[in-house]
């Protein structure tokens, strides 16, 4: 068993070498990419990134991406909160149904629902607006945040509410002091994975939006089509895209592989 | 606000009604007596109202669409189908 | 397990989860039931059709075909992921330095946003600017994912593996993390074989998580979109247009509004059946290991 590290090690490798190969165009110039064909640049041009920090219609899809996703995440986690709890101590009229119910909207393709949410927004004003996109998106998200949240409660002896009740505490001033901070891990992976599902969305946000609130993966698939392919804008802006997902990974390193066992080991 | 995109017609505005008049009669019927009856049906595992409701309206709407790909016969004899599946559900399910 | 507490009042805690999740689910699916028996010609105005747009469908190559391959989709992808996840979440360091690597760069894929995936694997695959493409051609294989079905499929199912194999990964490894060590302690005493380690200790140890990637690895490769739409735009021909590409092609592209509701309602209840069947089994299976447990 010496040599058990080389299957993850070739695993990684293997996940690496397309994400490389992107920075490596990224950092390359068009006629350099269509011309030579090397692994590493030849002449390392900052380029690419620079027409997406200055050209206003690449970055404010940044922005604009992070402002649904903020919402998003915000909507999904402080609804789900109660809910979840309800769900790990109790027990009432079909809440197995309801929870299943729940479920089959996370398990629902979203191509299914485009069409209809372009109408219902549409007639209540609210296309291309980050608030629709946020809420377009709670439709898988809120489902996962109770699944996970339930899970990480469950957890919890159900002592600690009942001492709680003894001493003299109300449900919200319990929940707010005691029982939040005790799954505050927990309340970490679920926001992480909203906000991982609705960054990684394109049908919905795509179909939601026109100007205003257009997120950086639509622009992106709109250059693909249009604009006769600048691969190195392309690539930059794709690796761009890569960066705030690295960055929360890094956030909840020590939950990744409990959160992804949705709270369930 | 206006309602004219959801394009509403009788039949489906019906089929929606009976949906729901279906799931408060659960309602009440599970709060007059709780506890829905909890067995083990002949697909060994356990199912609650609930759940026989769920398994017949799933049911039937596949009968429909199995009714609607192979048979050409009028629908309604799929919904009679149905019915008789939904009754079969809930005696032995 | 504890018996829970009855309460009705929890209803009041689940209500805004119900309310804004019925109003994201349950109109727009009334919507699509209303739409799937009606003709339109725009302008809001709508004719009466009745069942015609589901027969029409139902006898459709078009959605035969679609629907076969979305089957033989999911079923390839889990049947390479699955297992490929099992052995490496066994093989991944248990402490050290490795543990964080390993978790960090496997979930780094999980994180790119399904669009930028399709623009990685379009650009790494390409014969003229991709690493994969470019040393395929080199050692003389005859590769060209736009043209030819079967690279066009390998493509996207080499995709999905890189993609997706790290949730399963880090779902076994998250059940394997739980067994404590008295466990292989004891089979080493015993002198148990590599084997039975893995059939007696390991696996039952996975199932639940193990179902819970089953599940999501097929309810997500079942409503494949964004991916091969970026690759390869549902070609070949249509060798990789896929139940949601199908419809997306038919919903916005073409704006017939009732065979697309036609279609999502019956892909729908597939999914729900198909759902409904895993979550009764997960259930059941949770319930026999939790009282086998006790």
């Amino acid at each position: 068993m010496r040599w058990k590290w080389i299957i993850p090690a070739v695993y990684i490798f293997f996940l690496l070498l397309p994400i490389y190969w992107l920075l490596n165009m990224s950092l390359k110039t068009n006629s350099e990419i269509l011309s030579v064909f090397s692994l590493w640049p030849q002449n390392l041009t900052f380029d690419n990134y620079r027409v997406i920090f200055t050209d206003p219609s690449w970055y404010s899809g940044y922005i604009n991406s992070m402002i649904y996703v903020s919402m998003n995440v915000v909507i999904s986690v402080s609804c789900a909160l109660p809910a979840a709890y309800a769900f790990s101590r109790y027990s009432f009229v079909g809440d197995k149904h309801l929870f299943f119910w729940l479920l089959t909207n996370r398990m629902a393709p979203p191509a299914v629902f485009a069409l209809p949410f372009f109408q219902l927004y549409s007639s209540i004003g609210l296309f291309d607006t980050h608030i629709a996109v946020a809420l377009a998106h709670c439709l898988f998200n809120i489902p996962l945040s109770v699944w996970i949240l339930e899970g990480f409660m469950s957890g919890i002896p159900k002592e600690i509410d009942e001492t709680a009740f003894v001493d003299g505490y109300s449900w919200p001033h319990f929940f707010v002091k005691i029982f939040i901070p005790n799954i505050a891990s927990g309340i970490g992976v679920t926001a992480f994975f909203c906000f991982m599902f609705s960054w990684v969305e394109l049908l919905l946000a795509r179909t939601l939006t026109a100007v205003n609130a257009k997120p950086i993966s639509a622009i992106m698939t709109r250059t693909v089509s249009a604009s006769g392919l600048d691969w190195g804008v392309l690539a930059a802006a794709g690796i761009l895209t890569i960066l705030p997902g690295a960055l929360v990974i890094w956030f909840v390193r020590n939950h990744i592989a409990k959160g992804f066992a949705l709270g369930r080991v | 606000m206006d309602l004219s995109w959801m394009a509403w017609t009788k039949p489906t505005a019906t089929f929606f009604i009976i949906i729901l008049c279906l799931l408060v009669t659960m309602t009440i019927w599970e709060i007059k007596i709780p506890g829905g009856a909890p067995r083990l049906g002949i697909l060994r595992f356990e199912t609650t109202r609930g759940d026989r409701l769920f398994v017949s309206l799933l049911g039937s709407a596949f009968i429909h669409i199995f009714w609607l790909a192979f048979i050409s016969l009028s629908l309604w004899w799929a919904l009679v189908v149905a019915c008789i599946y939904a009754i079969c559900v809930f005696i032995w399910v | 397990m504890i018996a829970k507490q009855v309460n009705q009042k929890a209803w009041f805690m689940v209500l805004p989860v119900f309310l804004v999740v019925a109003v994201s689910a349950i109109i727009p699916l009334m919507t699509v039931v209303n739409y799937s028996v009606q003709d339109t010609f725009g302008n809001n105005q709508f004719f009466w059709v009745g069942m015609d747009w589901f027969r029409d469908l139902l006898a459709s190559d078009r959605f035969h075909d679609a629907f076969l391959r979305q089957i033989s989709f999911s079923a390839i992808i889990l049947a390479i992921e699955i297992p490929l996840g099992i052995a490496i979440a066994l093989a991944m360091p248990k402490k050290g330095w490795g543990v964080p690597v390993c978790l960090i760069s496997m979930a780094l894929p999980l994180l790119i946003p399904w669009n930028v995936v399709g623009t990685i694997w379009q650009i790494f695959g390409r014969v003229d600017i991709g690493l994969l493409g470019h040393t395929l051609a080199a050692m003389g294989i005859d590769y060209n994912y736009t043209q030819d079905p079967v690279a066009a499929w390998i493509t996207i199912i080499i995709m999905d593996v890189w993609h997706w194999t790290s949730l399963v990964v880090l779902l076994c490894y998250a059940g394997l993390c739980s067994i404590p060590d008295a466990y292989y302690q004891a089979a080493k005493i015993d002198g148990a074989s590599r084997i039975s380690v893995f059939r007696y200790i390991q696996l039952p140890k996975m199932q639940r998580v193990l179902l819970i990637a089953v599940l999501l690895r097929f309810m997500d490769s079942f409503m494949i979109y964004t991916e091969p739409f970026v690759i390869t735009g549902g070609g070949p021909g249509n060798s990789t247009t896929f139940m949601s590409i199908d419809l997306v092609k038919m919903a916005i592209g073409q704006f017939d509004l009732g065979p697309a509701a036609a279609m999502s309602l019956i892909y729908f209840l597939v999914i729900l059946l198909l759902s409904w069947v895993f979550f009764t089994v997960m259930s059941n299976i949770g319930e026999e290991s939790s009282n086998g447990g006790s």
